[in-house]
C-alpha cells in the first residue's frame, strides 16, 4: 500500500494514502475537535460532510484553513493544529453556529449529553457575537409517539441523514431549504408520522443537540407509580441490562441486572418483571411456527412461504410494512416479546393478582424507541386499553432513577419477581444480533430432532459482528440455512433476494438497529464508538452463559403459563394473545404505480 | 415551501413517468427530471414529486430537499407574469433589497406567493449572470437592468392592461 510522509505539530508520521489529517492526528494522540463529523468504524459508517467546519487545521503552503475530517494527507505536508489563527476560527466558527440557535440550554432535553453544549465549553465560548443578525428559524415542534423533532436546534450536521438513508435505507429524512431556514426534515414537512419513518431511532442516536429527541414518559410514569389505585409492573428488555451502568460512569458492558431490579423495586413499582420471560415465550410461538412451515413445506404444501422471518423488532416490522408490503405474510406472526409480556400481563397475571384491566399500568424499559409506537398500535388495545401502557428508554430510566436520587452503582442486587421474571439464556440473548435465531434454534433442535443438545447450547455459527452472515445448523441430517441481518440498509438486500426469488434461507433474522438491541435508539448515547457495542454483546452473552436454564422450553413458568392458561402453542388462546397481522402503509398504492 | 393540493389524473401520471423513463430512471438525473417536469406542469407540487420518487427510486424527502433548495423550482403555480428579483451578490449589494421592497408593496405579494388571479407571482433568484446590469428584475423572460425603486411602477404598468 502506498504511504505518505507529513508532519503534524513538528511530529513526523507515515499513514496509508488516503488518511485524513484528522485520522493521522488521531495516530498521534492528537485529538482535533470535530463536530459534523461521526464515525462507526466497524460498520464502515461515516458521516464527513465537511460543513461545520469546527475541525479546521493549518497546511503550510495552503491559503486558507483545511477541513482536517475531509482533506486527505498528502507527501510533505506540514499540518498544525493549535496554532491562535486555528483556535480563533474554530471559536468563530462554533459562535456562528451558536448564533442561530435556540438558547433555552436550561430546560433542553440534551443538556448534559449535548455535542454543540460540548464544543461551547470546549472551544471557550464566552459571548455570542453575531446573535442580533442571526435569524432562528421558526419551524412548528414535530411529536410522534416515539420521536419528537424540535428542528430549529437543527445544525446541518446531517449525520440523522447518513444513519437515515445511507445505513437503514429508510429515506424519511432530508436536508432542505437554505441559509438559515436549512434544517433536515421528512418530505413536505410532514409529520414524522405520516412518513416512511420506522422510529429505529437510530437518528435520534447521534443527533448532536435535541433536534431529534425521544418522547420521554417518565412524568406518566411517575404518575402512575403515584397513584394509590394502580397496580404497577414494569418490564425490562435484555439489551437494558448490559447499558445502563454507562449512564452511571460504568464501563461500557457492565452487567447491572440485579441492580436495576432494585432501583425499579425502590422506585415503586408493584411487580418487577422481565422482558426475557416474554421472549421465551416468543421463541416457543415463534419455534413452533417455523417447525411447522419447514414441515408443510417438507409435505409438498405449496402455500408456505419461506423463509419466515422474525418479527420482534418493531422497527424492522415498520419497515417491511412501508418498503415491501407484498412480504408482509413472510414474517412470523408472532408478536414482540414486550407486546407478548403486555397481552399476558393484563390477562393471565391481572387474573391471577385479581386486578381489574383498567387498574393495572405495564410500563416497559427498552433500549429502542420503536418499542413506544409498536406499544400504542390499535392491534395491541383491548377496548382501547393499552397491553403495555408506557415504553420508556434506557435513557429515561437513568432520568428517572437521578430524578429519585439514586446512584446505580451503591445499590444491592436483587431477583425479579416470579412469574413473569423468570427467564433462560435464550431469552437473554436477544439483546443482541444473532441472539433471537440461536434461541430459536435452541429450541427448535430439540423439537425437531428428539435430541437433547446437552450442553451444547451455543451456535458460534450464528454470532458475530458482519451486516449480514449466513450460517447452517445440522438438524440431524437436516441443514437448516439461517441469514441474519442487522441495520435496515443489509436488511434490505436479503429482502430483494426474496422478491427476486433467489432467497435459500429457511430462516431470517433481522434486527434495524446495527448490533440489534444493543445499539437502539434508546440507549445510551455511544458518540460514534462502536466497541461500546461489543461490550455490551459481550455482557449479553456471559449473562446467558451464567444461566442454569439456557433453552426456552425449559422454562418453568412459561410450561405453567400454557398449561394453566394458554394450551397448546399456536393454539386459538395463544394465537388470540401472541399473533398479530400485519399491513400495507405504502405510499406507493395511493398513486397506483 | 408553500404548496398547493392536486389530485393527480392518469395522464399527468404517465407523463411524468414518461419524463422519467426519457432519463433512464437515473437518479443522477433527478434535477433534469424536475426541469422538465416542472416545464410541463409550471409547477411541482407534492403529488408529482411522489411519483417522481417512486419513479427513480429517490426517497421523498430528498426530491423535496432539491425543491426547496433551487430556487428555479416551485411548488406553487406561477404567474402568467412571474416577477423574479434577483439577490445574488453583486444584485443584493446595488440595492435589490429595496427593489424587493417596492415590488411586493406595488404587487401586494410575498416571496413566494401568487396573486388571486393568477397573473403574477413573485420570487427570488440566485444570479442570472447578468451582474454587470445589477440589480436585475425578470418579468417573464424579459430582463430590466439597473433597476431602482422609482422605476418599479412603470415596469408593472407594462404589464397592467395584459391579460
Amino acid at each position: 500500500m502506498d504511504t505518505i510522509k507529513l508532519t503534524i505539530d513538528q511530529q513526523e508520521l507515515e499513514v496509508p494514502a488516503g488518511t485524513t489529517i484528522y485520522h493521522a492526528a488521531k495516530k498521534l494522540g492528537i485529538d482535533i475537535p470535530v463536530l459534523c463529523y461521526m464515525e462507526l468504524e466497524d460498520w464502515n459508517i461515516e458521516n464527513k460532510p465537511g460543513g461545520c467546519r469546527i475541525c479546521v487545521v493549518e497546511v503550510e503552503g495552503r491559503h486558507n484553513l483545511a477541513p482536517s475530517c475531509s482533506t486527505e494527507c498528502k507527501d510533505g505536508m506540514v499540518v498544525k493544529t493549535n496554532t491562535p489563527r486555528v483556535m480563533n476560527a474554530r471559536r468563530t466558527v462554533m459562535e456562528f453556529i451558536l448564533s442561530d440557535h435556540p438558547k433555552d440550554c436550561l430546560t433542553c432535553p440534551k443538556s448534559g449529553s449535548c455535542d454543540l453544549q460540548d464544543m461551547a465549553v470546549r472551544l471557550g465560548v464566552r459571548e455570542i457575537p453575531n446573535e442580533d443578525i442571526a435569524e432562528i428559524s421558526t419551524y412548528r415542534l414535530d411529536t410522534s409517539p416515539a420521536i419528537i423533532r424540535d428542528i430549529d436546534k437543527c445544525i446541518m450536521c446531517r449525520r440523522c441523514e447518513t444513519m437515515c438513508n445511507d445505513v437503514q435505507t429508510v429515506g424519511a429524512l432530508s436536508a432542505i431549504n437554505r441559509g438559515f431556514e436549512s434544517v433536515v426534515t421528512p418530505a413536505f414537512e410532514m409529520n414524522l408520522e405520516a412518513s416512511p419513518c420506522t422510529y429505529c431511532g437510530q437518528c435520534v442516536a447521534v443527533c448532536p443537540t435535541a433536534a431529534l429527541t425521544e418522547k420521554d414518559y417518565t412524568a406518566e410514569v411517575i404518575r402512575a407509580l403515584s397513584d394509590p389505585e394502580k397496580t404497577v409492573i414494569v418490564q425490562t428488555a435484555p439489551a437494558v441490562r448490559a447499558a445502563l451502568g454507562e449512564e452511571f460512569g460504568m464501563e461500557a458492558g457492565s452487567l447491572v441486572t440485579g441492580k436495576m431490579v432494585s432501583a425499579l423495586r425502590k422506585l415503586g413499582f408493584d411487580k418487577v418483571f422481565d422482558t426475557d420471560f416474554a421472549a421465551d415465550l416468543t421463541i416457543i410461538e415463534e419455534g413452533a411456527e417455523i417447525l411447522d412451515r419447514l414441515k408443510r413445506s417438507a409435505n409438498g404444501d405449496e402455500n408456505v412461504r419461506l423463509p419466515i422471518l422474525t418479527s420482534c423488532c418493531p422497527g424492522w416490522v415498520n419497515f417491511f410494512e412501508y418498503h415491501f408490503p407484498n412480504l408482509k405474510d413472510i414474517p412470523s406472526s408472532a408478536r414482540s416479546p414486550q407486546q407478548m409480556f403486555g397481552s399476558v400481563a393484563k390477562t393471565y397475571f391481572a387474573e391471577k393478582m385479581n386486578v381489574k384491566r383498567e387498574n393495572m399500568v405495564v410500563v416497559s424499559v427498552m433500549p429502542c424507541l420503536a418499542k413506544k409506537y409498536e406499544s400504542q398500535r390499535d392491534e395491541f388495545k383491548v377496548d382501547n386499553n393499552p397491553d403495555v401502557d408506557y415504553s420508556i428508554s434506557t435513557r429515561e430510566l437513568a432520568h428517572l432513577m437521578k430524578q429519585a436520587n439514586m446512584n446505580l452503582n451503591k445499590l444491592p442486587d436483587e431477583d425479579f419477581d416470579k412469574p413473569l421474571g423468570e427467564s433462560t439464556g435464550a431469552g437473554v440473548i436477544f439483546g443482541t444480533t444473532g441472539g433471537v435465531i440461536e434461541a430459536a434454534t435452541r429450541t427448535a433442535y430439540e423439537l425437531y430432532t428428539g435430541k437433547s443438545l446437552n450442553e451444547k447450547v451455543t451456535f458460534e455459527q450464528l454470532r458475530g459482528w458482519e451486516g449480514i452472515r449466513k450460517a447452517e445448523v445440522d438438524f440431524d441430517g437436516f441443514t437448516l440455512k439461517i441469514g441474519i441481518a442487522h441495520g435496515l440498509g443489509n436488511a434490505r438486500k436479503l429482502l430483494e433476494e426474496i422478491e427476486e426469488g433467489k432467497s435459500t434461507y429457511h430462516a431470517i433474522e433481522i434486527m434495524a438497529c446495527p448490533g440489534g438491541c444493543i445499539g437502539g435508539g434508546g440507549q445510551p448515547l455511544h458518540h460514534g464508538n462502536a466497541s461500546i457495542l461489543k461490550k455490551r454483546s459481550e455482557a449479553i452473552y456471559r449473562e446467558d452463559a451464567g444461566k442454569k436454564i439456557r433453552k426456552s422450553h425449559e422454562n418453568p413458568y412459561i410450561k405453567e403459563l400454557y398449561e394453566e392458561y394458554l394450551g397448546e402453542p399456536l393454539g386459538e388462546k395463544a394465537h388470540q394473545l401472541l399473533h398479530t397481522k400485519y399491513f400495507d402503509r405504502s405510499t406507493k398504492r395511493q398513486f397506483k404505480i | 415551501m408553500t404548496s398547493v393540493k392536486v389530485k393527480l389524473k392518469q395522464n399527468d401520471i404517465d407523463k411524468i413517468k414518461e419524463i422519467c423513463a426519457a432519463h433512464n430512471y437515473e437518479p443522477g438525473e433527478l434535477i433534469n427530471v424536475l426541469h422538465q417536469t416542472q416545464e410541463y406542469f409550471g409547477y411541482l407540487p407534492a403529488e408529482i414529486q411522489e411519483v417522481i420518487s417512486w419513479e427513480l427510486n429517490v426517497s421523498a424527502a430528498k426530491v423535496y430537499g432539491v425543491v426547496t433548495f433551487y430556487s428555479y423550482f416551485t411548488m406553487t403555480p406561477k404567474g402568467r407574469y412571474p416577477v423574479s428579483v434577483c439577490t445574488g451578490t453583486a444584485c443584493y449589494v446595488r440595492g435589490a433589497e429595496n427593489v424587493l421592497e417596492e415590488i411586493k408593496k406595488q404587487l401586494d405579494l410575498q416571496v413566494g406567493e401568487t396573486s388571486d388571479d393568477g397573473k403574477y407571482s413573485l420570487s427570488c433568484l440566485r444570479c442570472v449572470g447578468a451582474c454587470g446590469l445589477a440589480p436585475v428584475v425578470l418579468v417573464g423572460d424579459k430582463t430590466y437592468g439597473r433597476v431602482a425603486p422609482d422605476d418599479v411602477k412603470g415596469i408593472i404598468d407594462e404589464y397592467k392592461d395584459k391579460d
